[in-house]
């Protein structure tokens, strides 16, 4: 168990290219910190260079306080997973899985029980004579992760060890790996593009973009504050809705309509020193079926009247789409996130809304519908840097 | 394994029929030589496929002489040093070229490349001469260095695709694991590399087995002469008699190791040994 200190630790390639800048983050002993951006963000970089697997260009990483840089990664005692596995074909389980004492030279009867034992905590008792070829994805992921717990290492590296498993086992890999991580209290380093997995196992999540860190915090903090377009935009499924709009005379003029703004968002917007042109952020839960809400639930907010394009019922929630007349909001925070996520190519006219209401809401596909949302939950943005204005952490 | 799904008597004997025509079409002349040995001097040309006379007189009369013995052990010896050689070298280039990334990685597989289509014919003269005047002519080294020559580009290829097949992540693993470099190469990608460095090694020692155009350029004695080459100097009892039997009855015997090293390494050519070390 042991702290990692990054202290702007830098990843340089020798064609100039810049993967990671001056990450700077401490984790602390016996957290579970998720590193999480869109491909090509640097996050894997980042793993790769506390690992020891990539030489660090600049700054200092620091595992208990020793300065690491230079150790080969057998000599920092830290474990990894990988996406892939990584499994040793020609093995069984039992020695895959006993490898890493077999190197550190460990008495075969400790190696014996040890494996046995880590073969408890993961259901793998059974398997231990079996090959890696003859196991399912799922035992598979699980005798990768025998294999790094095995040893007790200072701490776990896993690098999108999920990503491979089908949609229904990920989920219950995702809290049997986030149980075992408590129970085992190591510090856990975990890579991966999936802000789902994010926000469920995290103590903390390090969000990443173009090698630089765009905000650390906890799930919660992230969701609530996002400091800038990019983390809001990336936290939250379905994501938030942007749209274009005007602020004068505190108001905010946007296509879906004119509200005042609240007397906490206006005292933070001024503090931000706001341009007039901002593009506005709604969560798709801060909108509600206007007809569900009395009068007094309705004076914090304002309405729009739209018609439902699209309306998916999930049986706790309906999500219903609209499409709003006017130009999308456009900044490059944007359209990296639509880039990544692919939506870039479906082509669009207007911007689409979503808004998550309440089971009890009458909406029809293609009917009209009025919708309320919460003015003292709206987020402004500066369309020229992405920074939040209404962000108060 | 759709085919075996479809498999229905029609296709069967199609198949069947197929496969015949081309076990009988490479065989015959195999066979043809075998009967050939197994004749007696006067039946030779009696156009008879199985031979009317059964003998061994030709592998008696092979074995009579100390030429072809000693022809054989040349063999033997030279085609065993050069694919040692030749495997050893060739595993760490490959391993080199399918790993690293080092400054003239390029030209070091183009040359390797160049080596492998260079006609071997314009070489003999002057290989002849060079090892002439170093005192190579008609000694082993003078006919295992020309045979690692032409042999690295064949193991170098062959070898690197099989690294190239074994996911680099393992590697990674090792040293995750605590493995030194040296330990990761020894414990993981050896043993996951054994079927190519078997596959290679019988490739190239059938090349050098083969080879007649160096053996009968660079040596004049039995001191190196191999089989390939010592069959053009068998003769029969007197000069106008043809030597055809003893000739088929050493093609046979040299023919025997080939078969032997290809029996025995084909189990250790597992084929899908890296499955199920990553996902797929």
């Amino acid at each position: 168990m042991a702290e990692i200190v990054l202290d702007k630790v830098t990843k340089r390639y020798p064609d100039g290219a810049l993967a990671v800048s001056e990450a700077d983050f401490t984790i602390a002993d016996g957290e579970f910190v998720i590193l999480v951006g869109p491909s090509g963000c640097g996050k894997s970089t980042t793993l790769n260079m506390i690992a020891g697997l990539e030489d660090i260009s600049d700054g200092e990483l620091r595992i208990d306080g020793q300065r690491v840089n230079e150790k080969a990664p057998k000599d920092r005692d830290i474990a990894m997973v990988f996406q892939s596995y990584a499994l040793y074909p020609h093995m069984s389980v039992r020695e895959n899985m006993a490898f890493p004492l077999r190197l550190a030279k460990v008495d075969d009867k400790v190696v014996r029980q040890k494996v046995e034992e880590a073969a408890a905590t993961l259901d793998l008792t059974q398997h231990l004579d079996r090959k890696p070829g003859n196991l399912s994805g799922g035992q598979r992921q699980r005798v990768a992760m025998g294999r790094a717990i095995v040893r007790n290492p200072k701490a776990f590296l896993m690098d999108e060890p999920l990503s491979n498993l089908d949609a229904k086992l990920r989920v219950q890999m995702r809290t049997s790996l986030s149980k075992l991580q408590k129970q085992l209290g190591t510090t856990t380093v975990y890579v991966t593009h999936d802000q789902t997995e994010a926000m469920t196992l995290g103590d903390r999540v390090v969000v990443l973009r173009g090698g630089i860190v765009q905000q650390i915090g906890s799930p919660q903090f992230l969701y609530e504050q996002p400091s800038n377009l990019f983390v809001a935009g990336f936290i939250g499924s379905p994501s938030m809705n942007f749209l274009p709009a005007t602020l004068a005379d505190n108001e905010v003029n946007s296509p879906i309509g004119k509200f005042a703004l609240t007397d906490r968002i206006r005292s933070l917007v001024e503090a931000a020193g706001a341009p007039r042109e901002v593009i506005l952020g709604i969560r798709p839960e801060h909108f509600e079926d206007a007809r569900l809400l009395d009068e007094s639930a309705k004076s914090g907010g304002a309405t729009f009247t739209a018609s439902v394009d699209v309306l998916e019922s999930m049986g706790s929630d309906k999500y219903a789409y609209f499409t709003v007349e006017g130009d999308q909001a456009t900044s490059q925070e944007l359209e990296e996130l639509a880039a990544d996520s692919g939506s870039a190519d479906v082509p669009d006219r207007g911007s689409q809304v979503v808004t998550r209401l309440s089971a009890a809401s009458e909406a029809t596909q293609g009917g009209s519908l009025e919708v309320w949302f919460d003015a003292d939950k709206v987020q402004l943005f500066d369309p020229s840097n992405g920074k939040n204005l209404t962000y108060s952490g | 394994m759709a085919m075996m799904a479809t498999r229905t008597p029609g296709r069967v004997f199609k198949w069947t029929v197929v496969d015949v025509v081309v076990v009988v079409y490479a065989l015959v002349p195999v066979l043809w030589i075998l009967s050939l040995s197994f004749k007696t001097k006067d039946a030779i040309a009696d156009r008879s496929f199985i031979p009317t006379e059964w003998t061994f007189q030709n592998y008696a009369d092979i074995f009579k002489t100390t030429d072809f013995i000693r022809a054989l052990v040349n063999s033997i010896g030279i085609a065993v040093i050069a694919t040692v050689i030749a495997v050893i070298l060739g595993t760490m280039a490959a391993y080199a070229i399918a790993r690293l990334d080092f400054p003239g990685k390029r030209a070091l597989v183009g040359v390797s490349l160049l080596i492998a289509m260079f006609p071997q014919v314009s070489l003999v003269s002057p290989l002849f001469e060079m090892e002439r005047a170093l005192g190579l002519f008609d000694t082993w080294p003078g006919l295992i260095l020309p045979y690692i020559t032409f042999a690295l580009p064949l193991s170098i290829y062959t070898l690197s695709a099989f690294f190239r097949e074994i996911p680099w992540e393992l590697e990674k693993a090792a040293k995750m694991d605590g493995a030194t470099p040296g330990q990761a190469f020894r414990k993981v990608i050896a043993p996951l590399a054994a079927p190519g460095v078997f596959t290679t090694a019988i490739l190239v020692f059938i090349f050098c087995w083969n080879d007649f155009l160096f053996a009968i350029s660079l040596t004049s004695t039995n001191a190196s002469r191999t089989v390939p080459a010592a069959l053009q100097f068998f003769t029969g009892a007197s000069y106008f008699e043809d030597p055809t039997g003893t000739v088929s009855a050493a093609a046979v015997v040299i023919t025997i190791p080939i078969i032997l090293f290809v029996l025995f390494f084909q189990r250790r050519i597992v084929a899908g040994l890296t499955s199920g070390a990553v996902k797929g």
